[in-house]
This record gives structure tokens, C-alpha cells and sequence, in this order.
């Protein structure tokens, strides 16, 4: 990682943790499903490394039980939406035996409709924003896919900061990572009441510099 | 003779050589533009997820080929073996044909392999599609990724002047991508009726078409249908039209079948 890599993953990793990145999606999670009045809403990173989406999110049915779970990105509604980069939402899926069977076996609630929006930050698609089953009588239209576009757009900045902050945090925690040894420097200084330590940085500091 | 001579100019003597298809009418109907059409003649490619060319609602799919990225890294294009991985490609496929039936639908399949890196499988699909010669390409798919926009934009320019229309979905979010934002594609977003002759020209462009993108019911895996919303289904439906026109007109060039769709939509005098 470059140097300006290297400032924002620490300063991305010291500014938030995990615990209050996943309250910010769940709270994603929660509006979208009472602005919908939805059984569910959920959030999926795409792990790229393992071509899967995780769910890191989930609002309304499956709450509580789905976190972490993983599917093949390339299946599925929100397959379509992230491999596609476009918005989606479908009907009468539980007529449809052979998904209700897959997402039954997956995550115990066979949905009637879906609509899913790809989350999409900078150049990249980080996973996919969905809303479950909207109350009986009403679908999934227009004006619905427009609020929940803009909804991915908090989405998508708020799950890029997760996955920043877990970088950091893998970084740090490293033992043998070069970031990690500066850290226990740091710390290591933080405790001295006298400044040798400061001398000491910027003793060598000073040596960097005439590198 | 114009083999030997640039076509950058044109000499007086040639003139005569360069003469046009028939005129149009003074007004352009749809009755003229694709009246008794059925699409026969007019080739369709729909570069997506792959096609199940033994669904009902699609049949019969005159050829498939997959591109694919090998473990050196290099782009491949093979004959598909698998049909539809996802079922997105059929439902696209399902739409041009309910409008078109008597058109002839190939797959080139871009999608499925992985989510992501499919940039690089979009360009060389569209290259392939472009070279082919395929009468109208439908691209209900979009890369974000700056890198590819250049290229792709290329190819999209020369598809223009090669009488290969691309028909791409837009995109109703926040951000940048491609290639339905070019000027040589039509781009499509949806309306909120439900009639799939019904289509509107946008006087505010990006998204420079409205065709029937809610409540489509669409040709889903296993031969069955299922009920789907998205720009993902508008775009077929004028790619559909656009293989009407271009069965009964094939002299038509890409800037020509936009003015006609212009010309003939539901919000133009011409309609």
C-alpha cells in the first residue's frame, strides 16, 4: 500500500469502528424498510476475493440471523443486480418454485417481490441494497426505484467506509506488518511522560528526510 | 472507383455514385417504419448474461457464443455451452422476440462468469458483436469503470457507422457509467404504461427513449415467466422495434433509425 493508502486506511480505521459502521447500514436498512413499509430490507457486500455477497444488514424477516451469511454473487435477483449494475425489482416470486426452494433453503423466508438497487461508489460496485415484499396491493414501481437509488448512494459511502475500516484494522493488527510495528511504537511513546520519545521521532524523521 | 479514392471528399464526377435509399414520406408513420414487419431478416445480439434458447418465449436462438477470461488472463470467445447462467439475458431476449418474431436472436454472453472484472469481457463481447455484424445489439448492462469508457466509446462509434445499432439501458442512479450515455447508442428508461408500442422520445437526453420497462412479464428460467421491473426491460423493447425497422428498411443507418424512433413516438406528431 502507498503512503496515501497507508494515511486514509489509518485514519479511516481511528475514526469509526466496525460496531458503529454496521449501526450506520442497519439504520440504512431499518428507513428503507418503514419509507417502503417492507417485511425486509438488506444489504450485501460483494466479496470479491470469494465472488460472493454477504449479508451485512438485514431489516425486518431474517433479522438477527442472516448477518454474515454468504451466496454466489453471480445468483439470484441480487446476483443479476450486481453482475447487470442496473436496478431491479420483480413480482410474484414465490411463484417461481425453484427460487422459493433456493432462497428458502438460503434464508428461511421465501419473499413475493423484491426490488434491488447495486450500490455503486466511485468506479466500483460494492454490493446490492434490497427491499422485500411491499404491502399487499402495491408493487414495486418508478417512483419506489428513484427513492431507493438514492438511498444506495448512503449505502454505497457507508459500506465503503466498513470496508476501509476493516482494511485498516487488518493492517493494524497484523504482527508483522510495518504499520502494525509503527503502531506499537506509537504506543509505546504515548505512555512516556518525559519527551525523549518525540526526540526520538523526530530523530528519525530527520534521517528519513535525508534519505 | 470510390475504392481508390478517400472518403473524406467528393469529387463532382461522383456525385452520382453516392445516391440514397428512396426518400422518405414527408411524415414518416409507423405504419411505414415497420408495418407488416415481423423482423425477419434483421439480426439481434444480446450481450448479456447469456440466452435460454429453448424457452418458449424465445426460441428458436440461431447462435451463442460465451467470452470468457482464461487463467493467462487473455479474453477468449467460445462456443456457449451453458445457455443462460442467470436468466437476465432471457428475459431480454424473451421481450425482442414477443415484438419481433420472426427475427433472428444470437447471444454473446458477457455476464455470469464472476461479478465482477466483467469490463474487460464487455468490451471484447461488443467488439465481437460489432464485427459479426449484428443489425441491432441490446446492452441491458453498464460498467462504471472509467478505464473502459474511452474503448468503449470507440466501439460504440463504429458500430454507428457500421449500421449496428446498440440499444442500452440507462441508468436511474446517482453515477457515472456506460456505454448507455454516449450519442451513438439509444439509450432507453422506462415509462409506466403497459403497452409495448408505446414509447416516448425524451427532449432532455441523456436517457434519450421511454419504452415499457414496469410490470414486464419476462421470460424466466425453466420455461416459465415471471413479472419484472427495470430500465433492464426497456431497452429490449426498443431494440424489438428497432429489428422492425430494420427488416423492412436494412438501408438504415444507425442516426436513421433514431430520427425514425423520434419521428414515431408516442409523444410526436408522427405517431
Amino acid at each position: 500500500m502507498d503512503e496515501s493508502g497507508f494515511r486514509a486506511a489509518v485514519a479511516a480505521g481511528t475514526l469509526a469502528s466496525e460496531a458503529q459502521h454496521r449501526a450506520l447500514l442497519q439504520s440504512i436498512v431499518d428507513v428503507a424498510r418503514a419509507i417502503f413499509g417492507a417485511k425486509a430490507s438488506s444489504i450485501f457486500l460483494l466479496d470479491e476475493d470469494t465472488e460472493e455477497l454477504v449479508f451485512e444488514a438485514v431489516s425486518g424477516e431474517g433479522e438477527g440471523d442472516l448477518i454474515g451469511m454468504r451466496m454466489p454473487a453471480s445468483a439470484g435477483v441480487a446476483g443479476w443486480v450486481v453482475m447487470t449494475k442496473q436496478p431491479l425489482a420483480i413480482d410474484d416470486l414465490a411463484n417461481d418454485p425453484r427460487h422459493a426452494r433456493n432462497v428458502a433453503e438460503q434464508t428461511g423466508y421465501v419473499p413475493n417481490a423484491i426490488m434491488a438497487v447495486p450500490l455503486l461508489y466511485e468506479e466500483r460496485a460494492l454490493g446490492v441494497l434490497s427491499v422485500l415484499d411491499p404491502p399487499e396491493g402495491t408493487t414495486f414501481g418508478i417512483a419506489e426505484m428513484d427513492v431507493l437509488a438514492l438511498f444506495a448512494a448512503q449505502a454505497a459511502i457507508a459500506l465503503d467506509l466498513l470496508q476501509r475500516a476493516r482494511r485498516a484494522h487488518a493492517l493494524l493488527t497484523d504482527e508483522e506488518s510495518a504499520a502494525s510495528a509503527v503502531a506499537r511504537v506509537a504506543a509505546a511513546l504515548d505512555g512516556r511522560d518525559d519527551d525523549a520519545g518525540r526526540r526520538l521521532l523526530a530523530a528519525l524523521e530527520d534521517v528519513l528526510r535525508k534519505d | 472507383m470510390s475504392s481508390l479514392v478517400p472518403a473524406w471528399s467528393l469529387p463532382a464526377a461522383a456525385v452520382d455514385d453516392i445516391s440514397l435509399a428512396p426518400p422518405w414520406p414527408e411524415r414518416p408513420t409507423r405504419e411505414w417504419v415497420f408495418g407488416s414487419s415481423t423482423g425477419k431478416g434483421a439480426r439481434v445480439c444480446i450481450l448479456d448474461s447469456g440466452v435460454d434458447g429453448t424457452h418458449p418465449l424465445v426460441e428458436p436462438l440461431d447462435s451463442a457464443v460465451a467470452v470468457e477470461l482464461g487463467d493467462d488472463g487473455e479474453v477468449a470467445i467460445v462456443p456457449d455451452e451453458l445457455g443462460d447462467v442467470v436468466g437476465h439475458g432471457t428475459a431480454c431476449a424473451g421481450i425482442v422476440r414477443a415484438l419481433a418474431p420472426e427475427c433472428s436472436l444470437h447471444s454473446v454472453r458477457v455476464l455470469g462468469q464472476g461479478a465482477t472484472g466483467s469490463g474487460d469481457l464487455i468490451l471484447a463481447g461488443l467488439r465481437h458483436a460489432v464485427e459479426q455484424g449484428f443489425d441491432v445489439v441490446n446492452l441491458s448492462l453498464s460498467t462504471t469503470k472509467k478505464k473502459f469508457a474511452e474503448t468503449l466509446h470507440d466501439l460504440a462509434d463504429g458500430a454507428y457507422f457500421r449500421r449496428c445499432v446498440l440499444v442500452a439501458a440507462a441508468h436511474n442512479m446517482p453515477v457515472e457509467s456506460y456505454p448507455w450515455r454516449f450519442s451513438s447508442v439509444i439509450s432507453v428508461g422506462s415509462h409506466e404504461e403497459s403497452d409495448p408500442f408505446v414509447w416516448y422520445a425524451n427532449p432532455d437526453p441523456p436517457v434519450e427513449f421511454f419504452a415499457r420497462g414496469i410490470d414486464v412479464d419476462v421470460a424466466w428460467s425453466g420455461g416459465t415467466t415471471l413479472r419484472c421491473t427495470g430500465n433492464s426491460f426497456a431497452a429490449p423493447h426498443i431494440a424489438g422495434l428497432c429489428a422492425l425497422a430494420l427488416a423492412k428498411h436494412p438501408e438504415l443507418t444507425a442516426a436513421q433509425v433514431k430520427s425514425l424512433l423520434y419521428l414515431t413516438a408516442s409523444n410526436s406528431k408522427g405517431a
